[in-house]
């Protein structure tokens, strides 16, 4: 904000989205994890994962956001491709990718390495 | 709807580029203009540029090019188009036709934690202060003939700290506050709850918090000194001098309190020194010397902080503040807030508590959905272990929600959150002011208006002006010493 000067909290809140918006309509958002705070996300927050009644407890906390879970969000993934007893859109670790997290050690540091798959 | 009148605007204009002023509330400090956003509650400061857009639209809404051509020979285009560009992203302006602005009409959920519990440990006293909510004309509950108990057990009381600690869900600290009828009536309840609270939330890890309201008869050496080794927060009831305390505030038999509470008073404030002691001042229009009645409990007593509010009770008590007295004592309100921003100019405390609390709330820029956090945030607990929206309507039928024994009855507790949002007063609307009032207090709108949702709109334009007077106050600290109000960051 160039002319205007937000004095109170609120009035930070208000030009902090603001900026968010702009960088939006820019195009120059980062990428950003699934555990990013719900206000620093871009749209309304929806919980991730695809079991929600059943496996409550690293979807979504009791709140409906992420901060509170018992794992990070990214677990997920992993939860997907390893133990889902439902066919998931990961990659097949086992036939066509075995290298697939080879490079991500720890989902919650290193979920930005995990390669693309073309089938 | 007649369309409004756009000046100077001819066919081939984009009336997309036609602005209007939308809610916000102007305010000045020290020659710098501050929008107070509606219902936002955000304040921005205006620099030239931007206040004489907002002047050119004061006559109706223009187009952008209008704007332009007034303001070029003052400001470079580019200049005008970025503020014109900002004031309609903050809401300040925008389209004529643009539907107002209103806070989300959504309910708290379901889950929230309960923060402060207040105790009516007794509902007796051993004073007969005729104004008083609880046993004057205008009370709610039969404290003297109806069933409730007299005092709460300690069973009772123990079932309300159960009741506390886990209401307040995942939230680390939790408060408990003593109230009555005079607090110190029940002395030997309030001593065994603090230990019992202190050690189960202990047990739970969590940390509870304790303060009491008494009328300073009944304070005795050892029980000041357990309060100061208790920690435990104490506001005096005291309305002021020796001839205003003793008129309104005086025992059974008619005798004056202030020879009694003088001493004991002073013993508190010199013995406990861990948390502030605090004066709580009701006003009526028997004594609205607001200065005298704020000095002699600082510069006299000792007191660190005092916070006073009109009375609460219907329009023809002879003790009800009559509307010529509500001006005059706005202004000694306002004497003393001058008072307060030139001590918070030089970094100093100032003990007008009126003032403190609004600033706190302006900084943060709180919308609030509710007038306060009654039946949510904050629950009142009657003798017998009722659950009532606050303490002021502990032990009414009407407003009792649940007990500590079998929890808070979510239906009843929905229904009055659903009557009470502030999307319900209509007549709040269209009122600068909703974001800080929100409609008031419920107890105040029921003693008024028998309906407790009903908006307290007999202190309208009182609310106004002392939003008003604490916003210039606010403007002037950000521009004066922005640095002070950094202490309401939390």
């Amino acid at each position: 904000m160039k002319r205007l000067k937000p004095i109170n909290q609120k009035a930070g809140r208000i030009e902090a989205y603001l900026e968010h918006e702009a960088a939006k309509s820019r195009g120059d958002l980062d990428v950003v994890g699934l555990r990013t705070p719900p206000h620093e996300q871009d749209g309304p927050h929806y919980p991730l994962g695809c079991s929600l009644q059943f496996s409550p407890g690293w979807e979504v906390d009791n709140r409906g956001g992420t901060a509170g879970l018992c794992q990070p969000v990214e677990r997920d993934i992993f939860d997907c491709h390893i133990s889902c007893f439902w066919p998931a859109h990961v990659p097949d670790q086992l036939n066509h990718a075995p290298d697939w997290t080879g490079q991500c050690a720890s989902a919650q540091k290193d979920w930005r390495k995990l390669d693309l798959i073309f089938p | 709807m007649t369309p409004p009148v756009v000046t100077g605007t001819s066919d081939t204009k984009d009336a997309r580029n036609v602005f209007a002023l939308r809610d916000f509330h102007p305010f000045e400090a020290f020659g710098a203009r501050f929008l107070y956003m509606v219902p936002s509650a955000g304040i921005f400061r205006m620099d030239e540029c931007g206040r004489a857009i907002l002047d050119a639209l004061e006559a109706g809404p223009r187009h952008q090019d209008d704007l332009v051509e007034k303001l070029n020979d003052r400001f470079a285009v580019d200049r005008v188009l970025e503020t014109i560009e900002e004031l309609t992203e903050i809401r300040a302006i925008g389209g004529p036709d643009a539907p107002k602005d209103e806070a989300p009409n959504d309910l708290p959920p379901a889950d929230f934690p309960l923060n402060t519990m207040v105790l009516n440990v007794t509902n007796k006293c051993n004073l007969a202060c005729t104004y008083c909510y609880e046993y004057g004309e205008d009370k709610i509950v039969d404290t003297q003939y109806g069933n409730q108990p007299k005092f709460m057990s300690e069973d009772t009381a123990e079932e309300s700290v159960e009741f506390l600690l886990k209401q307040s869900g995942g939230q680390p600290r939790a408060h408990l506050t003593f109230f009555g009828g005079e607090t110190l009536l029940n002395f030997p309840v309030l001593q065994k709850t603090v230990a019992y609270a202190r050690r189960r939330a202990a047990e739970e890890a969590k940390t509870i918090t304790f303060s009491l309201t008494t009328n300073a008869t009944l304070l005795k050496p050892e029980i000041i000194r357990w309060l100061a080794d208790n920690d435990v927060g104490v506001t005096v009831s005291i309305d002021g001098p020796k001839p205003v305390q003793d008129g309104l505030r005086v025992f059974h038999n008619g005798r004056g309190t202030y020879d009694v509470v003088l001493p004991k008073i002073k013993e508190l404030i010199a013995t406990h020194r861990s948390r502030p002691i605090g004066a709580r001042v009701t006003l009526t229009q028997k004594n609205l010397n607001v200065l005298e009645i704020y000095r002699h409990l600082t510069d006299e007593l000792g007191f660190r902080e005092v916070g006073l509010a009109p009375v609460t009770t219907q329009e023809h008590r002879d003790y009800a503040i009559t509307p010529d007295s509500k001006d005059a004592m706005l202004q000694q309100f306002e004497e003393l807030a001058d008072e307060w921003l030139e001590h918070a100019l030089r970094d100093e405390h100032h003990g007008f508590t009126n003032v403190t609390d609004t600033i706190e709330e302006i900084h943060k820029g709180v919308s609030k959905a509710y007038g306060c956090g009654a039946g949510l945030g904050l629950l009142g607990v009657a003798t017998d272990g009722d659950v009532s929206l606050c303490h002021r309507f502990a032990g009414s039928p009407e407003h009792t929600i649940g007990t500590v024994a079998d929890g808070v009855d979510r239906e009843k507790q929905e229904q009055f959150l659903v009557d009470h949002h502030i999307a319900e007063k209509t007549d709040c609307h269209t009122c600068w002011a909703r974001p800080i009032c929100s409609g008031g207090c419920y107890h105040e709108a029921h003693v008024q208006y028998g309906d407790s949702s009903h908006a307290n709109l007999h202190y309208c334009t009182w609310v106004r002006s002392w939003t008003h007077t604490c916003l210039e106050i606010y403007g002037a600290l950000a521009e004066k010493n922005p640095k002070f109000l950094e202490r309401y960051d939390a």
